[in-house]
């Protein structure tokens, strides 16, 4: 074959989350020849090794970063993009509206696709010919109660923009041909079929590809379809009588104990070691708490101490969780974002006056 | 002649921030730069390494400086920048 009359070689960019559905689209294109780079959005939800890499009982876990090692076994490219700051947008007004919990997931599926297109839209701008054809995703018809629905799946390849560039090639057979199918790029008859919520046949492919490790197959991708996550969350909007939240904010909702005396303060109390030098990493940024008499735990202390009170209050709420907790007195340090400090001695609450009702989520 | 050995602070990130401020630095860097990655995120020890594998960039060294984990790499042919 001359070089004049070589076929193209067709590219695609997947989104990747690093569960199985996502690999298997992917795999299903490179047996079709087509080049495939991942992309990985960070949306500040993540599940990803957050906790895990902090929390001893965890420690043992692998600490990898799923997507990364998907991209790995499948010997693709990846770019793993920080859209938190965009995604508030999607977590705050979802058009669509929440699943279960706070998971705005249609929303969610929409903003991602329209950002793969824009990404391909660029690349094709820039790169010409190594640019990107169409947008891949691990979507299955079904699959979840809200984004997976077969009504959904048009909504999400217009609202985001790729229209007929969105190819799904798990459930392709059971949606009209797209772009890639019609132009010869992919053979329809090579995608599957699949649809609702059993992953017999995501299992089968995988064995049928090799495949016997990979991540949580269905779901856990994300803090916001965590119930006790998303009360934490809707506690900070209620305290803050608005819906708004920062990084930081959402980082921590995923560490320590979270508790709530007074509708203007909540204690973030560490659990362990390890969490106690994550919060220490946020003491420039809030008043905290610390044992100085016995061991104890580190507390943030998100809002204000209006009162003397307060602060015994809450020093006495921090040392119930520290080894002094049986002791008439515990001395503890409190510091104030600017590093003034200050000791308090309190007698450790007891169990009972910390009720249930102060934990958050 | 040393090379020149770019520094990034990733300290208090959590996994996957870690790489994509690592991904992102390359993306400034020219092929055969050197940049020293320092993290408290003990998973970047895995991370990093892959993401380099993955995408081409040469891994010198990792270690642990106490609760500090460090990776040295070198940038290689692609950067990675899309655009
Ligand atoms: S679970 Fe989270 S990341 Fe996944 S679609 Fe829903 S909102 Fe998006």
């Amino acid at each position: 074959m001359t070089e004049a009359t070589q076929p193209i070689q067709r590219r695609a960019i997947a989104l990747v989350s690093g569960g199985l559905d996502s690999m298997l689209a992917v795999k299903v294109m490179q047996e079709q020849g087509i080049e495939v780079e991942g992309v990985n959005f960070f949306t500040g939800f993540c599940v990803e090794g957050h906790t895990h890499a902090i929390r001893k009982k965890d420690k043992d876990k692998d600490k990898r970063n799923n997507a990364l090692w998907v991209a790995e076994q499948l010997g693709i490219k990846m770019h793993i993009i920080d859209i938190s700051e965009e995604y508030k947008d999607v977590v705050l007004n979802p058009k669509h509206g929440y699943g279960a919990n706070l998971n705005p997931c249609l929303d969610c599926k929409i903003f991602m696709v329209n950002q793969a297109t824009l990404m391909i839209n660029k690349a094709r701008e820039f790169a010409g010919d190594r640019g990107f054809d169409f947008i891949v995703t691990g979507e299955v018809i079904g699959q979840r109660p809200k984004s997976q629905r077969k009504e959904t799946m048009p909504i999400i390849s217009q609202e985001s923009g790729a229209d007929d560039r969105l190819l799904r090639p798990l459930c392709a057979r059971n949606l009209p041909p797209t772009l890639p199918e019609r132009e010869g790029w992919v053979n329809r008859e090579a995608l599957f079929d699949f649809s609702g919520r059993n992953r017999k046949p995501q299992m089968a492919l995988a064995k049928h590809f090799g495949l016997d490790d990979f991540a949580q197959p269905a779901g856990g991708c994300c803090f916001l379809t965590d119930e006790s996550y998303s009360n934490k969350l809707a506690d900070l909007w209620k305290a803050r009588n608005e819906r708004r939240y920062e990084l930081d904010d959402i980082m921590l909702l995923k560490v320590g104990r979270h508790l709530r005396p007074e509708p203007h303060y909540k204690l973030i109390i560490s659990r362990e070691e390890g969490e106690n030098r994550f919060l220490e990493g946020y003491r420039y940024m809030f008043t905290s708490i610390t044992t100085v008499s016995c061991p104890g735990p580190l507390a943030l202390v998100d809002g204000n101490l209006e009162s003397e009170e307060e602060v015994s209050q809450a020093a006495a709420i921090v040392a119930r969780y520290s080894k002094g907790r049986v002791l008439d007195e515990v001395t503890l340090e409190v510091r104030q974002a600017d590093g003034v400090a200050r000791q308090v001695t309190v007698k450790p609450a007891q169990p009972d006056d910390v009720p249930l009702a102060w934990n958050v989520g | 002649m040393t090379d020149v050995i770019h520094e990034l602070d990733t300290r208090r990130l959590l996994c996957p921030m870690p790489v994509i401020k690592t991904q992102n630095k390359v993306r400034t860097l020219a092929t055969g730069d050197c940049l020293r990655v320092i993290s408290t995120d003990p998973g970047s020890l895995n991370d990093i390494p892959a993401w380099c594998r993955i995408n081409g960039h040469e891994v010198l060294e990792t270690g642990e400086q106490g609760h500090e984990v460090y990776v040295l790499l070198r940038v290689g042919e692609d950067n990675g920048a899309l655009f």
